[in-house]
């Protein structure tokens, strides 16, 4: 791979299955050795991007090229160069972590001389000492992609795609995983990971957010976060939250409604309703509520807002 | 081609064989089994098998002959008959399978000398059937001679071990060369191998779909006649092993003569498990459910190997189009040249009829095999 090439490029990356579009026209630029996170809703487009990235799906239309290799046409030369862990577990499970980690350094011919110090890394890296002769099936989730991670790395490629790689992974284990993400980084890996969960988001590179196979936003953490959410955004106790949410979303001069754990975020426009009016048009409706607290947006709040503006901005037409 | 990926593969599939119940059940049990079952015939449990009875005589005791033949359950009388050519008419029409002639000069003789002989007639297109009857007459006709020894020595004061008796003299109709067992067994070692085969390659790629780990392998630069020879490897070894265990029972349990080389029976037996470890795999690749795989497998195996490969049904005996269809049915050649092999001696060179037929499958198998495995999702 030339040093100054991007990692990665798509151009117009498109996926359509019969008539349903699946990932529409995307344009992506990495550079090596970023990090760079994959947001979006359930049945976004993600997998189905990293798919094409990789080289397992066909592009319907548009191009991408991963190392330098166009995904269609040098699919093998693509995957010389990537390390991919797919979004359902996909080790042996009925082999023992040292059999899955022998199994893919035969695949990727992995040098012999480093293969017994390239297997050493991966068993302490996925904390897995002592237990190298455990069947797959029997490790828990956190181990499981950790040991994941090892097997996609065992050949040390410069581009890892990971897909969803700690979902359903306690919080401790995710962390851990997230040092081990930005240890590969360090060494000048790049990595596309894709995540559900938004305070991940925070320790990626550069967001890519993506809905409906659109990409609807890609900047640093601190970009985006500053992005304009179109008015002033208020934090409120109150309950019921569905109800709450039901009632302000209709309302004129509120821009955005959403539940955040057990409070509201309330975005409010200039000239409609005023923070000091939503309590008692709360009450007024049943809905018990404290006094609004502005604060400042989090990722969380520009995901909603964006990823609810398109909605808008389709249903409009 | 890369021997080390090659071996990576080939061991890690030797592991999951070795790991999974299933494929061990199908690897080792399976050809057991089978054997035992399809050896000692599918229907072990006929019973009224139907029969004609021409009795010349009518007598006493060729009644109580023919009473032996129908009180045990094995036989029952669909028709009597009054003269010889009705026998065969009665045949043709599926009126009967077996036929019972007892000679107008039956007690007379018994009487006399102390044995006769009666004509008991097979139809014997349906081989397993015929062996079963067979084995009844045989049964019924023992029945028949204790009982007139008995009574014979009783009447002259001798020892009833000295009498002569009751001779069956049996005769096989429209299949005259008709060796009961040493026919059908080459046939069985064919069913078995093409079964047992087809089965556990046909869950190999099926099996990394469903756990989701195909998607992992296909995102390394495996090659895909990689990924054929590392999984065909490990079960063209189990399929030699069962080779050996049917060819050896053959044999040794049930005394099939072997006349030919083992070098050609080798050679012969792993062009067949080629061929059907190949016919697996391409289902594998085609269809992403085990069970749909493993039920197609049976299918194309089973069908085409009972029915059509002259395992049981004599392919000389079938009408000419079904005879014609035939020659694209796989296991007809290696049956054929198993019992060649087995029966009559021949080499590789008495052979390269069926040989030709079987190599040319073999090729065009693996050679859609290895086209037929797509490293993508879609
Ligand atoms: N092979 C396929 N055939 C038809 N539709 C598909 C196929 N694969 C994916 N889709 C559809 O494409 C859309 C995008 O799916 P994709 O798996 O890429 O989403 P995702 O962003 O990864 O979602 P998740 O967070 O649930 O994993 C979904 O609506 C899905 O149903
Ligand atoms: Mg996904």
């Amino acid at each position: 791979m030339n040093e100054g090439t991007p990692a990665i490029i798509a151009e117009g990356l498109t996926k359509r299955f019969q008539s349903f579009t699946a990932v529409d026209r995307l344009d992506l630029r990495i550079d090596r050795g970023e990090i760079i996170g994959f947001i979006g809703p359930n049945g976004a487009g993600k997998s189905t991007t990293i798919r094409m990235l990789c080289g397992l799906l066909r592009p319907s239309a548009g191009r991408a090229s991963v190392a330098g290799f166009d995904v269609e046409h040098e699919p093998e030369s693509v995957r010389e160069h990537i390390g991919y862990m797919s979004q359902k577990f996909s080790l042996y499970g009925d082999l023992t972590v040292r059999e899955n980690l022998r199994f893919f350094g035969g695949i990727y011919r992995v040098p012999r001389q480093q293969f017994a110090e390239r297997m050493r890394f991966a068993v302490a890296m996925a904390g897995l000492q002592g237990r190298e002769d455990a069947l797959v099936r029997t490790l828990a989730g956190g181990w499981k992609q950790r040991l994941a991670l090892g097997c996609a790395i065992l050949h040390r490629p410069p581009i890892l795609f990971l897909d969803e790689p700690t979902s359903g992974v306690e919080p401790e284990a995710r962390r851990r995983f997230w040092d081990l993400i930005h240890d590969l980084a360090a060494e000048g890996v790049t990595i596309l990971v894709s995540t559900h969960y938004m305070d991940e988001a925070e320790y990626c590179n550069r967001i890519a957010l993506i809905d409906r196979g659109r990409l609807v936003a890609m900047g640093t953490p601190g970009e985006l976060r500053g992005h304009r959410l179109g008015g002033d955004l208020f934090e409120i106790a109150c309950a019921p939250l569905g109800a709450a949410v039901q009632l302000l979303s209709g309302t004129p001069g509120v821009v955005e409604a959403a539940i955040f754990g057990d409070k509201l975020h309330v975005v409010l426009g200039a000239g409609g309703t005023s923070a000091a009016d939503l309590p008692r048009l709360l009450t007024a409706h049943g809905i018990e509520a404290r006094l609004p607290r502005p604060i400042s947006p989090n990722l969380e709040d520009v995901f909603v807002q964006l990823v609810s503006g398109k909605q808008e901005e389709r249903a409009a037409p | 081609m890369n021997a080390r990926r090659l071996f990576a593969l080939a061991y890690k599939e030797t592991l999951q064989i070795w790991r999974d119940p299933r494929s061990l059940a199908i690897a080792l049990l399976m050809p057991l089994m089978q054997m035992a079952m399809l050896g000692y015939g599918v229907s072990l449990d006929i019973k009224h098998v139907p029969l004609c009875v021409y009795d010349q005589e009518n007598s006493q005791q060729s009644r109580a002959l023919v009473d032996r033949f129908v009180s045990s359950g094995w036989f029952s009388i669909s028709r009597t008959l009054g003269r010889q050519a009705a026998i065969r008419d009665a045949m043709d029409r599926g009126e009967c399978i077996a036929a019972l002639v007892i000679p107008v000069d039956f007690s007379r003789q018994l009487a006399t000398t102390g044995s006769a002989s009666v004509q008991a007639i097979f139809d014997a297109t349906d081989v397993n059937t015929t062996n079963i009857a067979l084995g009844y007459a045989e049964g019924a006709v023992a029945q028949a001679n204790a009982q007139i020894a008995a009574q014979w020595a009783a009447a002259h004061g001798i020892k009833p071990s000295l009498v002569g008796q009751v001779d069956l003299r049996p005769s096989t109709w429209f299949n005259e060369t008709l060796d009961s067992r040493n026919f059908i067994i080459p046939g069985v070692v064919a069913v078995i191998l093409a079964l047992v085969g087809a089965q556990l390659t046909s869950l190999t790629i099926s099996r990394e779909w469903e756990r989701g780990t195909m998607e992992q392998l296909i995102s390394t630069p495996v090659t895909a006649l990689e990924v054929m020879l590392g999984k065909l490897i490990p079960y063209f070894v189990i399929g030699l092993v069962d080779a050996g265990f049917c060819l050896v029972s053959a044999v040794y349990w049930f005394g099939v003569p072997f006349r030919g080389g083992i070098g050609t029976l080798f050679t012969t037996t792993a062009l067949f498990i080629i061929v059907v470890l190949g016919i697996g795999y391409l289902i594998s690749v085609r269809i992403r459910s085990q069970l749909g795989a493993s039920q197609i497998a049976l299918l194309v195996t089973m069908l085409p190997t009972t029915l059509l490969s002259g395992y049981t049904f004599p392919i000389d005996q079938m009408p000419a189009p079904i005879q014609a269809l035939t020659l694209v049915v796989y296991p007809r050649y290696y049956v054929t040249i198993l019992r060649a092999i087995f029966l009559k001696g021949s080499g590789l060179t008495d052979l390269w009829v069926p040989l030709l037929g079987l190599t040319v499958y073999a090729v065009a198998i693996i050679w859609l095999a290895a086209r037929a495995f797509r490293k993508r999702l879609d």
